[in-house]
């Protein structure tokens, strides 16, 4: 486009007398948009952070240690450095400076007990897996072959795995110190005031009432995104550019410059496309800060890229904690209080969030419910295993599965179906807004709605008779029926509470929107999307608010050039928080564009109304279409007093409060009670997430989520054995779901808007995987409860199934008897994953 | 080094590889053919999937060396002028997508189950799509997808 100023001008007073012209605006939100994302990834034509090669790079090879804990006696690294093409070898030595610290952001309590977790081990591994030196050479394959020549002589030191067994500090994961207590944390509802007291409700129920007690087990479980991780280092001139694969770039900026020295001002980082996080890219890694350390010793571009196995081992894993949760009831079912008491294994270090992780599960165990008392406890423990922080959830899975399984316990001793305890339990739309005995105020919902159209969906009565008959006619397969009504938290979150749980960092988010002069419009977001459709959902919002086509809306993210400011995504926070900042600043370009619009109609801006991406004078036909305002601007030959020329605004939001998606999931499992394998018959869930921008990808996130919750509850467990070595380590042994494994779901919404942002809308990302896994566990649960068997633990493989079968039948059903405590001395550790512990006392 | 001769997406390449060479490494590293990707070292994830002389084989699992004198096609070499493959328009329109790093081994073996068979039931595409691994999509839509190509009748082209 060739455009002379004098046409500019002409340009900008044709448009005045122009008649109204469809400005292509539409109602996008709630519109199932095809994603602008997928072209370039289903051509092959995506930025992957290991795709990037720049002239000269060098390849980084990580040595590793193989063992859980050990002093490091001597490294000789001579015969790598001889290696073909190896350029260096470096050792924390080679570092007198340092390379940076993994930082711990959340300090969940003042005598929070944090290791210090520097990139690469000095004299000491605290977990396998540990980065010990690193080798570069001109090729990764070099590197690699390199960095088996690396000879380190380590002298093994006593190691402790399970979180029980750190209890009794008999053996220390970090000797110097002196614990491997690392935090205590507690909410208490008689003492916030929130609730009366628990152990009162407890000491009741025991007299007239019921007492579920249970011990339940969240198992480790590792993030495992598809893309291994990967980091390219350029430091050019004093600039340092780094390309990973995070989910963190703002974040991950701020804590290079925080930890290393090097100011902030002086780091781009940058996410490229990211294939997929679900929390296990929310990280600042050892192995950022050795690239970023080595590039910067050799002034070269450094890339190191992981293997699968070096990231199952090294990256961090999710949940791994113990329940033990005290549920007190009146006889006819009405929950009068809870406890919850929770063992929390945070591994070796304390990750950048790990320490809070488990500790949100504090205002999630109420769930939907209306409890009178409550009491939360949470106890983290540091081991000598591979770090844990977020995973898909994050807390709020595992808190979840605690409650809903609880449910299901009530209803069995009541002797009413699930979904009737529920009700008698559950907070009922008209209460909205409700204050939680936990203290959070749920915005909105509806669960009557949603369990309505999921029984209707799941035709629960009809399933429900054909379980009777199984039953009677004693067939061999089973048939469960598992219910799951859960809320979450999403939109992380009120700047204010972070502060208030030491949070290292706020929860607001950012956007900058820019109307381009020939009518296009950049949208810059803070949230760094890896998989979620930002760039689509993002350009809808833009597009309803400015009146401007989809196809015009530009979203840009994930570089810290661009976008200066932000804290990325992560919590299911990017639509509730960046999708407000986005509709903020999109109404910051109306208003300043208005002014313009009002001098180039000659009228009072007072007098000018907009929509659908037009200003028009109130009361008549003279109207003037935004984008020719932008056009207007940018030659700027005529504008009014006090005025800057440019249609662009930035916005920050900080949301008063968290938003609480909820819904019902409905699973139906087959048990084949001969051999134990379990066959997933029908799913069907109906969430309540607010207001849907794209039907299309909150369909897709459920579907996600509810596979990895269902991997959780049938396959998925990282297991260490006696030494520390993680025994899934590779995807041969931590089984994925495959396509196989799988069904169709049947998904649906119902509607309450969010009244914490003014899109009304919820969060999505973390629903599926929340709802899912209690849904399954209580469904095979529910097909073996006439056999006595009120527990198996997850995951629910069927040789843990049909071992159940078998106590229960050796006791001829009074294997109802006690779940096996996790609790006790000898309780069963990850190392022993055959050990169900379920069942019957073994 | 061995010298090969390779045909990738249409075009002829003359080579000199370690034997070592996997191939997946000879068309990223050498022929810059990056939208194959890795994602394990087991051959489980499948996320390197290409076509062999017309039929799906896991890159990360046949030498550079294995290639030598047959025909390899990648993701990059199945749109055409016209416009995309059927199944790349199919993932597209079913959402078969989230994060994209599977997609390109998936759609190599979508394509590959449907040259088997243009008519497969969700048991049969699910069967096929077995060695491939996605972690957001949950599977449904790549089904869907799948499904919907070869409802189409021109899925295996």
């Amino acid at each position: 486009m060739s455009v002379s100023p004098d046409a500019l001008v002409e340009i900008a007073e044709d448009v005045v007398a122009a008649e109204p012209q469809d400005s292509g605006a539409r109602p996008e939100i709630g519109n199932p948009r095809l994603r602008k994302e997928d072209r370039r990834l289903i051509t092959g034509r995506t930025k992957w952070t290991d795709n990037i090669v720049l002239p000269g790079m060098l390849h980084l090879a990580m040595v590793r240690s193989p063992h859980a804990h050990a002093k490091i006696v001597s490294i000789d690294a001579s015969a790598a450095k001889d290696a073909p093409n190896v350029v260096d070898v470096v050792t924390a030595a080679d570092f007198p400076d340092g390379m940076g610290v993994c930082a711990n952001a959340w300090p969940i309590t003042p005598d929070q007990v944090t290791p210090d977790h520097l990139p690469m081990a000095v004299d000491r591994v605290a977990c396998a897996g540990e980065i010990v030196a690193a080798v570069v050479a001109r090729s990764a394959a070099e590197a690699r072959d390199a960095a088996e020549l690396v000879d380190v002589e380590y002298e093994e030191l006593p190691a402790v795995f399970d979180a029980q067994e750190a209890m009794t500090d008999q053996i220390l994961a970090h000797p110097d110190k002196g614990t491997n207590k690392c935090a205590f944390w507690k909410l208490d509802s008689a003492e916030a005031g929130t609730g009366g007291n628990v152990d009162e409700a407890i000491a009741k129920a025991r007299e007239d009432g019921i007492v579920i007690e249970r011990e339940y087990r969240q198992q480790r479980l590792v993030p495992a995104f598809m893309e291994p991780r990967s980091t390219v280092v350029d430091p050019t001139g004093e600039q340092i550019t780094m390309w990973s694969a995070t989910q963190i770039p703002h974040i991950l900026r701020f804590l290079i410059a925080a930890t290393t020295g090097i100011p902030e001002s002086k780091v781009r980082v940058i996410a490229p496309d990211v294939g997929g996080g679900f929390g296990g890219k929310l990280q600042t890694t050892p192995e950022e800060f050795v690239t970023l350390a080595v590039a910067r010793r050799l002034a070269k571009p450094v890339k190191y890229t992981e293997t699968r196995s070096e990231s199952l081992v090294s990256a961090h894993h999710g949940r791994d904690q113990y329940q033990k949760l005290t549920l007190a009831a009146t006889k006819d079912g009405a929950v009068t209080g809870l406890k919850v008491e929770l063992l929390a294994n945070l591994g070796a270090y304390v990750a950048i969030v790990g320490g809070g992780v488990p500790v949100l599960g504090a205002w999630m165990f109420n769930a939907i419910y209306k409890f009178p008392a409550y009491q939360f406890n949470c106890q983290t423990v540091l081991t000598n295993t591979t770090w844990v922080d977020a995973y898909r959830g994050a807390g709020r899975p595992e808190a979840t599965y605690g409650i809903e399984r609880l449910m299901d316990e009530l209803a069995a001793e009541v002797g009413v179906d699930p979904l009737v305890i529920r009700e008698k339990n559950w907070i009922t739309h008209e209460e909205f807004p409700f204050t939680s005995v936990a203290g959070m105020v749920y915005d909105s919902g509806n669960y009557e709605v949603a369990t309505a159209r999921a029984k209707e969906l799941f035709d629960y009565d009809a399933l429900r008779a054909e379980q009777k008959q199984r039953r009677e006619s004693q067939d061999p397969v089973q048939l469960g029926i598992g219910v799951s009504t859960f809320t979450e938290m999403c939109g992380l979150a009120p700047s204010r509470v972070l502060g208030s749980l030491s949070y290292g960092a706020g929860g607001w988010e950012s956007a900058s929107i820019r109307m381009l002069p020939t009518g296009k419009v950049e949208v810059i977001t803070g949230t760094s999307p890896h998989g979620q459709g930002h760039e689509t959902a993002w350009s809808q919002i833009v597009a309803d608010r400015l009146g401007v086509p989809f196809e015009d809306v530009e979203v840009l993210h994930g570089d810290t050039q661009v976008a200066y400011k932000g804290l990325d995504t992560y919590g299911s926070r990017s639509l509730v928080v960046g999708g407000e900042a986005i509709v903020r600043a999109a109404d910051k370009v109306i208003e300043k564009a208005k002014g313009f619009a009002a001098h180039l109609l000659e009228a009072n801006a007072d007098d000018l109304e907009f929509a659908s991406g037009r200003y028009t004078v109130k009361g008549t036909d003279q109207g003037v279409g935004i984008t020719d305002v932008a056009l207007a601007t940018f030659a700027s030959h005529n504008y009014p007093e006090g005025i800057e020329p440019g249609i662009d605004a930035d916005a920050t939001f900080d949301p008063d409060n968290f938003s609480f998606p909820h819904g019902t999931h409905l699973c139906a499992m087959e048990v084949d009670t001969e051999t134990g394998e379990t066959t997933m018959r029908k799913y069907v869930c109906v969430d309540d997430i607010g207001h849907i921008i794209n039907p299309l990808i909150v369909e897709g996130q459920v579907h996600g989520g509810l596979v990895q919750g269902i991997a959780q509850a049938l396959w998925e467990e990282a297991v260490f054995d006696d030494n520390g070595t993680l025994v899934t380590g590779s995807f041969v042994d931590y089984t994925l779901p495959t396509a196989a494994d799988t069904i169709s779901f049947v998904t649906e919404n119902t509607t309450s808007p969010s009244t914490t942002n003014t899109l009304g809308t919820k969060g999505v990302g973390e629903a599926g995987t929340i709802a899912s896994t209690p849904a399954v566990v209580n469904a095979i649960v529910d097909a073996l409860r006439p056999l006595g068997i009120h527990d198996i633990r997850m995951p629910c493989t069927p040789e843990r199934v049909w071992k159940a079968i078998q106590s229960a039948g050796a006791h001829d059903g009074a294997a109802t008897a006690e779940v096996a405590p996790h609790f006790h001395d000898d309780a069963p550790t990850n190392a022993d994953p055959g050990t169900t512990g379920e069942g019957s006392p073994q | 080094m061995t010298r090969i001769t390779v045909t990738v997406d249409g075009q002829r390449f003359v080579d000199d590889v370690e034997p070592r060479t996997l191939l997946v490494s000879y068309l990223r590293e050498n022929l810059g053919k990056v939208g194959t990707v890795v994602g394990c070292d087991t051959s489980n994830c499948g996320a390197c999937t290409v076509h062999l002389d017309g039929r799906s084989v896991k890159s990360c699992n046949v030498l550079a060396v294995q290639a030598d004198g047959h025909e390899v096609t990648t993701i990059e070499g199945i749109s055409t002028a016209g416009g995309l493959h059927p199944m790349q328009q199919a993932f597209h329109e079913c959402h078969a997508l989230q994060c994209g790093y599977c997609t390109p081994g998936m759609i190599m073996q979508a394509i590959d189950i449907l040259t088997d068979n243009p008519d497969p039931s969700e048991e049969e595409i699910r069967a096929g799509l077995e060695g491939n691994l996605c972690r957001c999509t949950g599977y449904h839509n790549i089904v869907k997808a799948v499904a919907q190509c070869a409802a189409a009748g021109k899925g295996g082209e």
